[in-house]
């Protein structure tokens, strides 16, 4: 029984040592590099003491980053990738929380380091691939590996302010993969072309399931996703078969009549997730791929990836919504009402998730993890945990999910998970700033914030920009006499709407 | 042209208070503008000025300033 995802690295290596696994415009790195550089990293890494702890990935988005995180998992510790983008003060949030002993960087990130606070130690991953490998250490650790070790912390959004990290181990990962690999039917001739980034869970569906098939990723370029010939052109120039993407990223392509002029030759599998997929943009795909296989996918990074698909193979009126379908295999969903009891079917309730795919919850915040991995309301004579999404499905009649709403103010923006409290938590801050409240144009896709008080427009815009993650940032900025409140004194995010629609 | 440069730095000033649009020539090349600013901004330039900003003429350099994003949409305006 396969315990460690490293075991797929080291199955496919003997079958395609020289086939390029990671690649970017910059570099590609074969399989035979890849194991070389990772069991450097991880011998390197083990000579230094560290064993059982949190190492900071702080590289660019890049084939080399993707290796370091396999060398973190040879000497049996976890990697927290970290954008390098993100601004200084949500990273500090972020390493104090994790107190690393080490950090791993690249020749761009390192001198970056120190305006962070960091004394840690660091390493330029150039450097330490050049450790030898000392693979009987690296066998001492593989054997006291367990597969509930952690592999990964990701950070998300925090409705306090405080971004958290999501802790996953091997056994959900693996399960994952092999799951979402069935599903989608990769192999060795997969060749994905990599949206999402790095410091997420979403790119796990292409990270392990190449090092399982020996396939081959492709890191596409940002920047061709602001213009959609150059990534139409890049898809075919590298033969790119098969992606996972934002419906952002995909609609882009297809509202532009992009078509018209470039058409996806090689591609065959596709599939989204994270926001909905409006129909007509959907039939222009269909249109132009009619043999591809189109798949929704859903799932809260607390489940570890995605947690359902459905397939797209019927025909879909204009307002109807695609399904969010059903589990995969090995994962279970209930659907509990108010009374934490299960939902009568058809009737609306809370997607609960329970399996292997549950995540280890929130780093270094039991209170948090405690309330949203919970006992199964519906089975109480032995510990059996659920996670509860917050979000609000229903079955249709065909038997498959389908999302209707959030319980709270989390939204997906631009396929990212956010928090409208953290939002309003850090424009609070600003001097100047008196009251906040923040609304969600879920039809335009836009964040919008209302505050009071003399604050400069511009200021407390550049002042988010050091706070919070540039897919935070509100779109719309609206400066009012009085903030709006509910009778009971809540924040009365309805007026708040109103007002922004009658601009 | 003025009229429609006035609206396209309001668009943009929407999006990024804090930049300045009027003077500032690499939007692109300098990373100011990222692929969400791009999807934003041609979805609101499409309904502000009702045209239909066609795939190969989302290019950086079309975008890279307020005076070559006034450039593209005169022309289209006026096909």
């Amino acid at each position: 029984m396969q315990t460690n995802v490293l075991e797929y690295l080291e199955q496919t290596l003997p079958r395609v040592p020289d086939k390029v696994a990671f690649a970017d415009d910059n570099t590609q790195l074969t399989f035979a590099q890849v194991s070389q550089n990772a069991r450097a990293v991880g011998s390197a890494l083990h000579a230094d003491g560290l064993s059982g702890e949190p190492v900071v990935v702080f590289m660019e988005k890049s084939p080399a980053a993707i290796n370091a995180f396999f060398g973190v998992i040879y000497a049996g510790c976890y990697y927290v990738p970290l954008d390098v983008e993100m601004p200084a003060f949500r990273i500090e949030m972020i390493l104090e929380q994790l107190h690393p002993r080490a950090v791993i960087c690249d020749a761009v990130t390192q001198p970056q380091l120190q305006n962070f606070g960091y004394t840690g130690k660091s390493y330029l991953f150039d450097e330490i691939v050049k450790t030898p490998v000392d693979d009987a250490a690296l066998a001492q650790i593989r054997a006291k590996q367990l597969d509930i070790d952690p592999i990964y912390i990701v950070f998300t959004s925090g409705s306090t302010g405080v971004p958290k990290g999501i802790l996953a181990c091997h056994r959900s990962v693996i399960d994952y993969i092999e799951n979402l690999s069935e599903t989608l039917g990769f192999n060795s001739e997969t060749v994905f072309g990599n949206q999402t980034p790095l410091y997420f869970d979403a790119c796990l569906k292409e990270l392990y399931p190449t090092l399982k098939f020996g396939a081959t990723t492709w890191l596409v370029p940002k920047q061709c996703f602001s213009f959609p010939i150059q990534l139409v052109e890049y898809l075919n120039a590298h033969r790119i078969n098969t992606i996972c993407w934002v419906v952002s990223a995909l609609t882009m392509i297809s509202a532009t009549g992009t078509f018209r002029t470039v058409r996806p030759e090689t591609l065959h599998t596709v599939a989204f997730g994270s926001e909905v997929f409006p129909v007509k943009q959907f039939r222009m795909w269909r249109e132009v791929l009619p043999e591809a296989k189109f798949t929704n996918l859903y799932g809260p990074t607390e489940a570890t990836g995605m947690s359902c698909y459905y397939h797209v193979e019927r025909e879909f009126g204009d307002t109807e919504a695609i399904p969010i379908g059903r589990p995969f295999r090995n994962t279970g969903i209930i659907l509990l009402d108010e009374n934490n009891k299960e939902a009568a079917f058809g009737e609306p309730g809370e997607i609960c998730i329970r399996g292997t795919c549950l995540t280890m919850g929130y780093f270094g915040q039991p209170e948090k993890t405690a309330e949203v991995f919970t006992q199964n309301p519906l089975q109480t004579r032995f510990p059996e945990l659920i996670y509860r999404t917050g979000d609000i499905a229903h079955y249709n009649a065909d038997g498959d999910l389908v999302f209707v709403s959030r319980k709270d103010y989390q939204i997906k923006h631009m396929g990212h998970r956010i928090e409208l409290g953290e939002i309003e938590i850090n424009c609070g801050l600003f001097d100047g700033v008196e009251a906040v409240g923040c609304i969600y144009d879920k039809q335009k896709g836009k964040i919008v914030l209302f505050y009071t008080g003399p604050a400069e427009k511009a200021a407390l815009a550049s002042y988010l920009k050091q706070r919070l993650p540039r897919y935070m940032q509100p779109n719309r900025i609206r400066q009012i006499d009085a903030m709006p409140h509910t009778p009971n004194g809540k924040l009365d995010r309805k007026a708040l709407t109103a007002l922004y629609e009658t601009e | 042209m003025n009229e429609i440069r006035g609206t396209i730095i309001e668009i943009l000033q929407d999006l990024h208070e804090d930049v300045d649009f009027e003077n500032e020539t690499r939007l692109i090349d300098d990373k100011i503008l990222d692929s969400f600013d791009i999807v934003t901004l041609i979805s609101e330039l499409s309904n502000e000025f009702d045209v239909t900003i066609p795939a190969d003429k989302i290019i950086p350099e079309n975008f890279n300033s307020a005076d070559a994003l006034t450039k593209m949409i005169t022309e289209l305006e006026d096909e």
